[in-house]
């Protein structure tokens, strides 16, 4: 096991340490570049990760994968293999199968700030483990894509299926329609054909006025690495499978299952019987726990979505806790491994590892190499930005929180009745309120609500999260320590009870 | 829904799907393993008892949530599929249940 999860591999949270310098959490491309840099400087690094191998999602089961596998997912895959044996190669402890569930400030008996209690669990145990810096390298999700059906099983997104076929080789078979808009979208695409799945449809979302939309930002992008990589994938599809441009609406049906999709498009109703949708409009950042952090995020209106405000070392307005890659805004694998770097950089910094003109002189080449990787993100923003019907659902009975099932119209008729945004209608719907804590109705929340009142999503706001951020079993939370403070507050709160019975 | 590819398939681990005997690939997760064998529907929600299946495969959107050995609530597509392992379909709420103590 030592070739795939190195020889620092924790296998329960009782391997690790009391403290480090620093936890990275996440280990794809940002976190693993993060956590190399930074113990390459002399930091004492634990990288926690949910995962069994590292990789992320970008480059997941990287270290499993064959040359079939390489033959089938590309070479850009493939340069996920070095940066993940850099890291295991680098000295920073390794906590795979690991959730990282909470982080809290630590502060010493002068009520100074000392660092971070960050809450791990593993195998159904968890521990409170001490860092003096945390790395958020918590990565991106895709997109709610909110359509009639898209709870019906059969109906999976774009990026699952990819994970499948990394993990596990899985291809899809059968009647097999990819619907959205993102280059993600093509490259799936590609890589299902390649690897000999017949794709019986792409329902291309992308709607015409994005064109315009996108081409000011042209002439960068035909110098961009993008264009040449675009343009194959382009080729490949339209090759081997139909595609259906200018898709203005979409849905699954079924009775129990997926049986049909049924799309809009030059003005008519088309349908086709199939096995697996997969959806997708594009990624936007995991914010779940750098909301719950308290950092402060902005909404970007280029990417429609909000993202945590970092400085240029990663660092979020929450002193000593920086988010890397795309986490902090969607940029890429190569920029997320450069903002890791840089991450690093700017931890060993304030753990006074290395001084200021040391980090500024290795980051110089660093941010050049940024800047290149990124060229042509502008013109990919502009021509995916998924559009109004697909974000805000224009049919109300569709399902907007997948866990608690609520539906479009509900939500807006919780703004009628006085939630003025995601917090307030929480309590009149639930929403956000299951499992999967907002991940996966959040936005659209946001943007119906906005729309309702006429307001921006940044007026509206996200849902303000809290932790645990991923569920945790009682007794996992009944075995961690008390501290004195928390002990003394529940007995106070047992005399105040006591005292209210008894009055 | 899905196949494997020839090239993946790894040495054989045998769990059980509401007590079907289900052959899956070493390193598969959960999830995965039921995608293969031709399993879309893992649980049924607490709200409307309606059916779900994995949707997103990375552990944001809670729908592949099962009993795994009689522990309800676990993330099918985190949980690498180990060899005897009982896996149950979810049905609506998770019932709390008395465990022995580790």
């Amino acid at each position: 096991m030592t070739s795939i999860t190195g020889s620092e591999a924790a296998h329960t949270v009782k391997d690790l340490a009391e403290a480090y310098d620093v936890i990275v959490i996440g280990a794809g491309p940002a976190g693993l570049s993060a956590a190399t840099a930074v113990s390459s400087l002399g930091a004492r690094t634990l990288l926690v990760d949910e995962n069994q191998t590292p990789g992320g999602q970008i480059y997941r089961s990287i270290l499993l994968a064959q040359t079939a596998d390489h033959q089938r997912l590309g070479k850009d895959y493939w340069k996920g293999r070095e940066i993940a044996e850099t890291f295991l190669r680098s000295g920073s402890q390794y906590a795979p199968a690991t959730t990282a569930w909470s982080i809290g400030p630590a502060n010493d008996d002068g009520g100074q700030l000392i660092g971070y209690d960050v809450g791990v669990s593993a195998e159904g145990a968890a521990r409170l483990i001490r860092a003096r810096q945390v790395v958020l390298a918590t990565g991106a999700l895709e997109r709610p894509f909110p359509i009639p059906g898209w709870t019906l099983p059969g109906v999976m997104t774009v990026g699952a299926a990819q994970i499948a076929l990394k993990t596990s080789g899985l291809i899809p078979e059968g009647r097999v329609v990819i619907a959205g808009t993102g280059p993600l979208l093509y490259l799936l695409a590609t890589q299902l054909i390649e690897a000999g799945a017949t794709v019986a449809a792409v329902l291309d979302t992308t709607p015409r006025s994005n064109w315009l939309k996108a081409l000011r930002h042209l002439p960068t992008f035909l110098t961009s690495p993008y264009i040449v990589k675009g343009l194959r994938l382009l080729r490949t599809v339209l090759r081997r499978t139909k595609v259906v441009r200018w898709v203005s609406a979409l849905s699954a049906e079924g009775t129990g299952e997926l049986n049909e999709v049924v799309w809009m498009a030059g003005g008519q109703e088309h349908r086709m019987p199939a096995d697996l949708l997969l959806l997708h409009q594009g990624v936007v950042p995991n914010v779940n726990f750098s909301n719950a952090a308290g950092s402060k995020h902005v909404w970007d209106e280029a990417q429609l979505a909000f993202r945590s405000q970092v400085d240029e070392w990663y660092e979020t307005s929450v002193p000593g806790i920086a988010i890397a890659g795309d986490g902090a805004g969607i940029r890429g694998a190569e920029a997320a491994d450069l903002q890791g770097k840089l991450a690093g950089l700017g931890c060993a910094s304030r753990l006074g590892l290395i001084g200021g003109e040391d980090r500024e002189q290795r980051a110089s080449s660093l941010k050049v190499q940024l800047t290149k990787v990124t060229r042509g993100r502008e013109f990919l923003d502009a021509l995916y930005q998924p559009c109004k019907a697909f974000r805000v659902p224009q049919n109300p009975e569709t399902i907007v929180c997948r866990c608690e099932e609520t539906s479009a119209a509900q939500i807006r008729a919780s703004v009628s009745a006085g939630a003025i945004g995601p917090n307030q209608m929480k309590v009149f719907l639930r929403s956000g309120m299951g499992p999967c804590q907002g991940r996966l109705c959040g936005l659209t929340v946001t943007e119906l609500i906005a729309d309702e009142r006429g307001v921006s999503p940044d007026t509206v706001g996200y849902y303000r999260l809290r932790f645990p951020i991923k569920p945790l079993r009682l007794r996992e939370l009944a075995s961690l320590p008390q501290s004195d403070a928390a002990k003394i507050a529940v007995l106070a709160d047992l005399a105040d009870t006591h005292r209210s019975k008894t009055n | 829904m899905f196949r494997r590819a020839p090239d993946r398939i790894r040495d054989q681990v045998t769990f059980t799907f509401d007590e079907i005997p289900i052959t899956a690939s070493g390193g598969d997760t959960v999830a995965a393993a039921l995608l293969a064998a031709g399993i879309r529907v893992c649980r049924t929600t607490p709200a409307s008892g309606a059916p779900r299946g994995p949707y997103c495969m990375m552990g944001v959107c809670f729908e592949c949530l099962v009993r795994i050995d009689g522990t309800g609530n676990r993330q099918g597509c985190l949980v690498p599929v180990q060899e005897g392992m009982k896996v149950e379909t979810q049905k609506g709420s998770h019932v709390l249940s008395a465990e022995p103590a580790p």
